[in-house]
């Protein structure tokens, strides 16, 4: 890549303050607010040691880690086989299978819950009160995402030569997926997850109208009643948050040709 | 007023260096071009042929030299200001500009095609001149590599450059069109009279479609010299192997002759001149003899066309390889033995390692 | 003879069978996914969108969507959702691009990058009802920039923090999100511009706004409108944030289906809310279009 001249660089480093500025201000504010300790000005822990007593959130965290692995497994036992199979066998499906992944970031989830709330009252029958009844559609909002990393890993080796490559030294389908395709596509198997994880962890909007009790729920009604625990907790969700995807291996880009480097 | 012609400006590259962290991409290098010729540079990959293409072009910055075109000195001159018309390897044009609109690109800047129909004439007779003339309209996604490259040339040419720079034009296309492209690259040079650097990594191109082929290593020239100066009489070691095939065969040289296969030959000069050395062999240097007493042996035989080349297993196991007329091939099935001929033109001889 | 004919037609036949039987049986494999995403996707949104037509005594009626298309609340609303979701798709896509700018051009593996990525990441589609509290704790009445105003300014618009709970402060809030949400949608389209074009730009004599006139730009714009149109659907969808800032009053559609969720008892609540839903469908389907067509264009350049 070319180096930038001396004005652009300038810019970029204009550009960065700026916009760094307003997206790091608001976090600095809630490492200020929650560790404020009276009028006088003082610094003091308390919000953040008082985590652990707060009301229902140990057990809401607890639900939304269950709900977040219940997701990640659909994605292990739907989503990936499933693609899998699409690109190697039903190569007329690609376009449908796209799609319907897609489909959700098309349909706000605002909207979803206006339709699934019937079918979660008639699910309650099997499942009773239970949150992990939404992992089912948990799942499903993680499609787009969890789809465009694990296509991207799926495009950038060919499989499909991978595929044949193994079938004709003798494998079977379950060996050849399981002992060919899916080491070559971990990475993006990986990310897919850890981004499903996150986006679990942060579902507020069908938990909250279902009146499940998610880490998100807990979070929002804290917030009415102990102001500075609830910012703390939220700082540390974000914290934490930011420590699993910056785990995610870069994924997906091809590996970049050697070129006459002279 | 019709946009200058074609006619190219000498190039001169003073002593030029430039080093990336620990590597010196231009050590020392060097370069005259006379006006309207080609030059090639050739080079294993690293070799720094690359870095000077481009510091010619202005797109690379130099730690010190000085570079002079019809004796201006332009060292300083930013890349937009040096009238220079540059290909690349591939994906150049513009991807939402059509073969026309891409030609037309360098013209727009210039004052004397300001005028939109005198424009499009000259982008037009650009691309009659690489032979697309009918594909104007189209978009480089709906254009095959090879046509890519052409109106990369013709946007090139458009702006009459001082100096054509091609960065590995061909490697990108396979190599039916890669020989064809390289034949019109040189006709088209010819015709306009341009002068032209060319930087490649394959010899046969370099040797092919220059007027002089330098061959660079470690960021310097190892020797520059007209196409067949360069094969039959490399100075060194290093421009014997890179160009051309060589079989490496122990020989011992006394007063400037090589004796070895039981015969002798003439040495190079920058050769090892007396000792053992090992003598950088070509195929056609060399004529097989039938020779049932020999211990050389006929391994394999591949037929290239009115030539073969025949893979001959010595006494102590080494491989030689010879070329020999496919009609006398007959002579020589694979398993008969034979013995050697040399016809006299010199070898290189390099000190054993 | 006759007999191995027919023995033969016979299996053959059953061949026949068999094999379409074979050439339909990879398509079992993809029906689990299919039943989960049927039952649990596409069902629900077949129910927003038809039974937003159906009264309560499951007679068809236009009187819900009526209602929303015509009473001034309603409409109101709608005309939040939009202004609060142009505007931040706006400002996001300028800023988030020239943030993807910025990341593009520093080193390209560097941790400086991965942070950048892994921090929009969690902006764009973990933040939610955290971001609220992000800016409560920032202009809310006892955060740090009011205080800070309120002690060194005095009576100043940023001292008197009620306009964080109006239009104006969703949209300093969600454009919090929309940024990062640009940076990851956008940013793959400015590393594809190549270094050739802007190479093969300088030594055809064009200068670096001539550059971003007439080549990167054009490149990159259908990229960016694209992505203003997915900043767009975005912020339209968004909900979390604005129900954790705003608890009472329902300035955006999404919190008016909340309040028309929250209150079934009254007559045809959930209809109604469904008939709000369709309006949303609608809104979002008719951007996502756009941003499709988009998409081709872009997917044809790419080579």
């Amino acid at each position: 890549m070319k180096k930038l001249t001396g004005v652009a660089r300038i810019w970029r480093v204009v550009i960065l303050l700026i916009v760094g500025f307003y997206l790091l201000l608001p976090l600095f504010s809630m490492a200020e607010f929650s560790t404020r300790a009276g009028a006088d000005g003082g610094r003091t822990l308390d919000s953040w040691a008082a985590i652990p007593t707060a009301p229902d959130l140990l057990a809401s965290i607890l639900v939304s880690v269950q709900l977040a692995l219940l997701a990640v497994l659909g994605i292990l036992v739907l989503l990936v086989p499933t693609m899998i199979w699409v690109h190697l066998r039903l190569p007329l499906m690609r376009r449908p299978l796209e799609v319907i992944c897609m489909l959700p970031i098309a349909i706000p989830a605002i909207v979803l819950v206006v339709g699934i709330a019937p079918i979660y009252r008639w699910l309650s029958q099997f499942f009773g009160s239970s949150p992990l009844s939404l992992a089912f559609v948990y799942t499903i909002l993680t499609f787009p995402y969890a789809y465009r990393a694990i296509d991207t890993s799926l495009r950038s080796v060919d499989v499909n030569t991978l595929a044949e490559a193994a079938r004709t030294l003798g494998a079977s389908w379950p060996k050849t997926i399981m002992g060919i395709i899916i080491p070559n596509i971990r990475n993006g198997i990986l990310g897919a997850c850890v981004i499903s994880i996150a986006l679990v962890l942060g579902e507020f909007t069908i938990a909250s109208l279902l009146n499940y009790e998610t880490m998100q729920v807990v979070i929002n009604l804290l917030g009415k009643r102990e102001g500075q625990i609830s910012v703390a907790v939220s700082l540390a969700a974000l914290i934490f948050a930011f420590v699993l995807l910056i785990a995610i291996p870069t994924s997906g880009k091809k590996q970049e040709v050697a070129q006459d480097g002279a | 007023m019709e946009p200058k012609s074609n006619a190219g400006a000498a190039v001169e590259l003073k002593s030029l260096r430039r080093a990336f962290g620990n590597v010196q991409a231009l050590n020392d290098f060097s370069l005259e071009i006379d006006q309207g010729e080609l030059v090639a540079l050739l080079g294993p990959s690293g070799c720094g042929k690359t870095t000077a293409l481009r510091a010619l072009a202005g797109l690379q910055d130099l730690d010190s030299g000085q570079i002079l075109v019809q004796g201006e000195d332009i060292t300083h001159v930013r890349a937009s200001k040096r009238e220079m018309g540059m290909v690349f390897q591939s994906y150049s044009l513009f991807p939402h500009m059509n073969a026309q609109e891409n030609v037309e690109y360098g013209l727009k800047l210039r004052k004397e095609s300001r005028k939109k129909d005198r424009r499009a004439r000259r982008a037009i007779e650009m691309l009659e001149l690489v032979g697309l003339d009918t594909q104007s309209k189209r978009y480089p996604h709906q254009l095959s590599g090879g046509q890519q490259q052409r109106v990369a040339l013709a946007r090139a040419l458009a702006i009459a450059p001082d100096v054509l720079l091609l960065d590995e034009p061909l490697s990108a296309l396979d190599a039916k069109v890669r020989s064809q492209l390289r034949d019109e690259i040189r006709r088209i040079q010819l015709e306009l009279g341009t002068t032209t650097l060319f930087v490649t990594h394959d010899q046969e191109e370099a040797l092919g479609i220059a007027d002089r082929v330098g061959v660079m290593s470690g960021g310097s020239l190892a020797q520059i010299a007209r196409p067949a100066e360069l094969y039959e009489r490399p100075t060194s070691a290093l421009v014997a192997e890179f160009v051309g095939l060589t079989t490496p065969l122990q020989c011992e040289v006394r007063d400037g002759v090589a004796y070895l296969l039981g015969s002798s030959v003439p040495v190079l000069p920058g050769s090892v001149t007396n000792g053992a050395a090992v003598a950088l062999l070509r195929p056609e240097s060399i004529d097989l003899v039938p020779d049932p007493q020999s211990q050389s042996q006929v391994l394999t035989v591949s037929f290239l066309g009115s030539v073969c080349r025949v893979v001959v297993q010595l006494e102590d196991k080494t491989l030689l390889t010879v070329q020999a007329l496919s009609e006398k091939i007959g002579d020589f099935p694979p398993g008969s033995h034979v013995g050697f001929a040399f016809h006299g033109s010199p070898v290189f001889a390099k000190p054993v390692a | 003879m006759t007999q191995a004919q027919i023995v033969e037609t016979g299996s053959s036949q059953r061949g026949a069978g068999f094999r379409r039987i074979k050439r339909w049986l990879p398509y079992l494999g993809v029906v689990p996914f299919f039943v989960l995403v049927a039952v649990f996707f596409l069902w629900p949104t077949y129910l927003v969108v038809t039974q937003a037509f159906v009264a309560d005594d499951g007679s068809f009626t236009l009187e819900y969507v009526k209602t929303v298309a015509t009473e001034e609340v309603n409409l109101n609303a709608f005309r939040n959702s939009i202004q609060v979701s142009a505007v931040t798709a706006i400002l996001g896509g300028v800023f988030g691009g020239l943030l993807a700018w910025a990341v593009a051009n520093g080193r390209n593996h560097g941790v400086f990058r991965r942070a950048t990525l892994a921090a929009s990441g969690v902006f764009a589609q973990f933040g939610g009802v955290m971001l609220a509290f992000a800016f409560l704790a920032t202009f809310g009445f006892n955060g740090l920039v009011t205080l800070f105003f309120a002690d060194h300014f005095g009576d100043t618009i940023l001292s008197n923090p009620t306009w964080l709970y109006g239009i104006w402060g969703l949209c300093v809030v969600y454009t919090f999100f929309q940024i990062p949400l640009m940076l990851i949608v956008f940013l793959p389209a400015v590393e594809g511009l190549r270094g050739e074009w802007r190479e093969a730009n300088d030594s055809l004599g064009g200068s670096t706004w001539r550059y971003w006139r007439h080549v990167g730009g054009p490149i990159l714009l259908p990229s960016f409108l694209g992505a203003i149109l997915l900043l767009f659907a975005n912020a339209f969808s968004a909900y979390a944030t604005a129900a954790a800032l705003i608890s009472q009053g329902s300035p955006i559609v999404p919190l008016q289906i909340r309040g028309a969720l929250g209150s079934e008892v009254a007559l045809g609540g959930a209809a109604f809310g469904k008939a709000l839903a369709l309006g949303m469908v609608l809104v979002v389907g008719v951007v996502m279009f756009g941003y499709v067509l988009l998409q081709r264009r872009v997917s044809r350049w790419e080579q």
